[in-house]
């Protein structure tokens, strides 16, 4: 990757993260964790990758995405928002009353939202639905699905991975978020869902493994993804649950609670500080 | 005198479908391993490429449907009631219901009348299930000629829908020539002021035989034909319950939750009247002969007429 569309990204994510501890902590309520180990997927799929147009949400040759781990919303809203879908200002209303940002995406009322999810498991049958339609209209584009490690552990998603190998949905890219931490604690110690991508393999997708916070590395994962045929592409991303926040790293108490004052004062503080360092690194 | 012509209201939804499908090229058919049974299999024969068969796995199937639809298809997700609703219930709640998305759900096998494949089978909750999603159409054909048409008038109503059929083959009522089909609309189907017999699905045959037999005793019996349980015609139950005073309901369905459900619940808040329920009586089925369960269970113009003579005490 150039060195100089690295860094705009590493610039992006870290924004991105900004905007994810910005909402958590207005909404006081929230999932930083997993929103914060998805931030540079979701950047480099809306920088890099997606035909999507923040004026015409609905294009129907858009490429979609689905978040299935639609507890992470804050990092979904927070890129949709930097990319111009909605205000930025948004962000601070996250879970309040009369909120056009729901505590899960609701694609009724979110522009650049393509489905509603939050209920583990069903984003991506809905997403290889979606390539479905894509296929039955010999439509372009593609069809994301992102989820959770835990997540897998519900039986909809075998279900949906049998169903989209056997349709060749090679239209269809889902990543799981491998981050190795669910509410409960650990996926290996909680009921595992590993070998992951064994698994996949074995249920007939193409299996790509990728290091979530390496934008080189993910560049090469979804440029591999584009030359698979007749397979759907499960991406396996290692990633840390928390990422770039030094007191939320694999921590898994902050799954799914929202920074108190002085803790949002840290947080703030050192994505700044990243980001000031970043800024400087791209002048020179 | 009329030559009475059975058939099962599944019938009548897999050559539904299978007429649609030469009117919407953008129809598509879903069924969870169950396209024989279904009837689903007249689409899959008649348009192959459309037909997309999810094997046994409904709850990945509705949300295949709801991608589908997300996407711009209309689409008909078929399985038994049993699954559509009941496994299937939290994915049709939170994939199709609250993105209020646009997938028509042909449930059949719905009941007891599903007979010999016992309690398993048997699926008396799905009316009260459907009841609780916000924004989901309920139908429950009476017979062959409302089933066609019910399935005709989904395609255009802007949302999910679930649409009710049975195994049993029963009595046509309607009269093809001058049916026409409002959703949301109840069907007076006889006049009468001691009483009104609210029914749906295939009870409405047996309320129209209870009405006969209370004639020859003297009850002038109200039936009005609910084929639209979600939204409910409040004006014509209110109406009756002004009118009649008194209301029994019959229905192939549970007591708990279902049309009668519905019925009470709205005429204690226009006209309280008594309201008494004919269904399945909050227990399992088991296996047996659809038309020995029908008895069995009380879901007979028999029973209908005794709850109907101990109802006119009430007024």
């Amino acid at each position: 990757m150039d060195a100089a569309i690295k860094k705009q990204l590493e610039i992006t994510a870290c924004k991105v993260r900004i905007g994810i501890i910005e909402a958590v902590y207005n909404a006081k309520s929230g999932h930083p964790g997993g929103s914060l180990s998805i931030a540079d997927l979701l950047t480099y799929l809306y920088s890099m990758k997606l035909n999507v147009d923040p004026k015409n949400p609905k294009m129907p040759d858009r490429d979609r995405v689905v978040l299935s781990k639609g507890h992470c919303a804050p990092a979904l809203y927070s890129v949709l928002a930097l990319r111009g879908f909605f205000p930025y200002d948004e962000l601070k209303k996250l879970r309040k009353i009369g909120a056009m940002l729901q505590g899960h995406p609701d694609m009724k009322g979110t522009p650049g939202v393509d489905m509603s999810t939050g209920s583990l498991g069903q984003g991506i049958s809905a997403a290889a639905g979606m390539a479905l339609a894509g296929k039955l209209d010999s439509a372009g584009y593609k069809v994301y699905a992102v989820l959770g490690d835990g997540e897998i552990e519900e039986g909809q998603v075998w279900e949906a991975a049998m169903f989209a190998a056997h349709n060749k949905l090679d239209n269809l890219v889902a990543i799981v978020d491998n981050n190795g931490l669910q509410i409960d604690g650990k996926i290996t110690e909680v009921c595992s869902p590993m070998p992951i991508t064994d698994k996949f393999d074995a249920f007939g997708w193409h299996v790509i493994t990728m290091d979530a916070h390496d934008f080189d590395d993910i560049e090469r994962a979804f440029d591999e993804s584009e030359k698979i045929n007749y397979k759907p592409v499960a991406i396996i991303q290692t990633s840390t649950k928390g990422r770039h926040i030094s007191f939320m790293e694999n921590n898994v108490s902050w799954h799914g609670s929202a920074p108190n004052d002085e803790q949002y004062k840290l947080a703030m503080d050192e994505l700044n500080t990243r980001l000031e360092t970043l800024l400087k690194e791209e002048v020179l | 005198m009329d030559v009475l012509i059975k058939k099962a209201t599944r019938d009548s939804y897999g050559e539904a479908l299978a007429e649609l499908g030469s009117v919407y090229d953008d129809l598509i058919v879903l069924d969870a391993d169950l396209a024989a049974a279904t009837k689903t299999g007249m689409f899959k024969k008649a348009y192959p490429e459309r037909f997309i068969d999810c094997g046994i796995a409904e709850a990945n199937m509705m949300g295949v449907a709801a991608g589908l639809a997300a996407s711009g298809k209309k689409v008909f997700a078929s399985s038994f009631a049993m699954f559509a609703a009941g496994r299937a219930f939290e994915i049709v709640r939170n994939s199709i219901g609250y993105p209020h998305i646009n997938v028509k759900i042909g449930a059949t096998h719905a009941g007891i009348s599903v007979g010999e494949d016992g309690a398993s089978h048997q699926c008396n909750e799905d009316i009260a299930l459907m009841r609780t999603i916000p924004g989901m159409t309920i139908i429950n054909p009476a017979d062959d000629i409302e089933a066609k048409a019910a399935v005709k008038a989904a395609v255009d109503i802007d949302g999910p829908v679930y649409l009710r059929f049975g195994r049993l083959a029963v009595p046509v009522i309607n009269n093809a020539e001058n049916y026409k089909f409002e959703t949301g609309r109840g069907v007076l189907l006889r006049d009468g002021s001691d009483i009104t017999i609210i029914a749906t699905g295939l009870m409405v045959s047996e309320a129209l035989n209870a009405a006969d037999t209370l004639a020859n005793e003297g009850i002038n019996a109200r039936v009005i034909n609910i084929h639209t349980i979600k939204p409910l015609d409040r004006d014509i139950i209110c109406k009756a319950a002004r009118e009649t005073g008194v209301i029994v309901t019959a229905e192939e369905h549970s007591v708990i939750g279902g049309l009668g459900s519905a019925i009470a619940e709205a005429v204690t808040e226009c006209c309280p009247c008594p309201v008494i329920k004919v269904g399945v009586n909050d227990v399992f089925g088991h296996s047996g002969p659809a038309a020995d369960l029908l008895k069995e269970f009380g879901l007979s113009s028999e029973n209908i007429a005794e709850k109907a003579r101990y109802a006119v005490t009430l007024k």
